[in-house]
């Protein structure tokens, strides 16, 4: 296959994901120009960072008036999944120079990794493998940039939305993601747990409340698992 | 200027934890490392859910029956519980909340 080929192939499998990714683009640019962004600081947000979970909590807590280094911190935390997704393509993207590595990388979201692993699972890299990649992943970009320029025009024309409540958006995004995840007794354990030690912990200051529940949901997570399967403990993804 | 900094600073750190592998192919992290790393999402975002949940204002405890953020919280569990579909869980969920809001007169109409 030529790489302009595999590279169409590439838009068109992403078609299902914008979708997806459009509602969240346009609700994400709505939230942030509710919160107070400019329109070039809601899109600068979507262009540089390109991480809708972590784009939400960034908005949510600027509203609350959290200092930086919190936002930053929290940033880091939820985008560590990512390195997973970096992990099981590494093997796909390895052969490939630093001219390739760099932007494949900044386009590794969610979506992205979801179309582009089943290609690589089935087809593997092969000849110009990463042309396929290219595609989905600008295509997805493109949406997202897009979904969110609307999102903003949205908010600014009706500022009165600030008092709708459509941060519960983040939750329902967020318990859509997670509830599929819950599929063993670890998984649910380390759902219980961490939601019992934040609601106990939120009065900690610097979202310390957030960290402390996570490490105790992924510590219970772990132990569950060695416990339940110690056998197959730490296979791939 | 101090959301730019802020903005930057979100790209870089987003862009250090995508990259991190792809950056030097013949890294590997531990077993144990990848093992808590499956459990990153679940424990996170249940973190910030329950509290967005049951202290919507951020600070005091709302075990109340006119808190939308719990009881359409709690139907959107059951949507995604029932469906495993991501957008019926939005889309549901935001209907229920909004519904909830307009019967306790918490929109500003």
């Amino acid at each position: 296959m030529t790489r302009s080929q595999l590279f169409v192939y590439g838009l068109r499998d992403s078609v299902p994901m914008i979708v997806g990714v459009a509602p969240f683009g346009i609700i994400y640019g709505t939230l942030a120009s509710v919160a107070g962004l400019s329109l070039w600081q809601a899109l600068g947000m979507s262009m540089l960072v390109y991480a809708g979970s972590a784009q939400f909590i960034a908005i949510s807590l600027l509203s609350a008036g959290t200092g930086a280094a919190v936002i930053l911190f929290t940033t880091l935390i939820v985008n560590l999944r990512h390195v997973l997704y970096s992990a099981s393509l590494q093997p796909f993207i390895a052969h490939l120079p630093q001219t390739w590595r760099i932007p494949l990388a900044f386009g590794l979201t969610d979506e992205t990794f979801a179309v582009v692993q089943r290609r690589y699972l089935a087809h593997g890299a092969g000849n110009h493998g990463q042309w396929y990649h290219a595609g989905v992943a600008l295509a997805l970009y493109l949406c997202w940039i897009s979904s969110s320029l609307l999102g903003v025009l949205f908010g600014q024309a009706m500022p009165s939305l600030a008092d709708w409540g459509l941060d519960f958006a983040m939750l329902a995004t967020f318990i859509g993601i997670v509830v599929p995840l819950l599929r063993n007794f670890p998984q649910v354990a380390a759902a219980l747990v961490a939601g019992a030690v934040a609601v106990v912990c939120h009065g900690l200051p610097y979202k310390l409340g957030l960290l402390a529940a996570a490490m105790a949901g992924i510590v219970v997570g772990v132990v569950l698992e060695r416990r339940t399967q110690p056998a197959v403990a730490g296979e791939g993804v | 200027m101090q959301t730019w900094l802020l903005i930057l600073g979100m790209a870089l750190i987003t862009f250090s934890v995508r990259y991190s592998l792809f950056a030097w192919p013949n890294l590997r992290f531990a077993p144990l490392v990848l093992q808590g790393l499956h459990y990153v999402p679940t424990a996170v975002l249940t973190a910030i859910v329950v509290p967005g949940m049951l202290l919507p204002d951020g600070e005091h405890l709302a075990l109340r029956l006119d808190n939308a953020y719990l009881l359409a919280g709690l139907g959107a569990i059951m949507i995604a519980a029932v469906t495993r579909h991501l957008l019926a869980t939005i889309g549901g969920g935001f209907v229920l909340f909004f519904l909830l809001r307009w019967a306790f007169g918490q929109l500003p109409l």
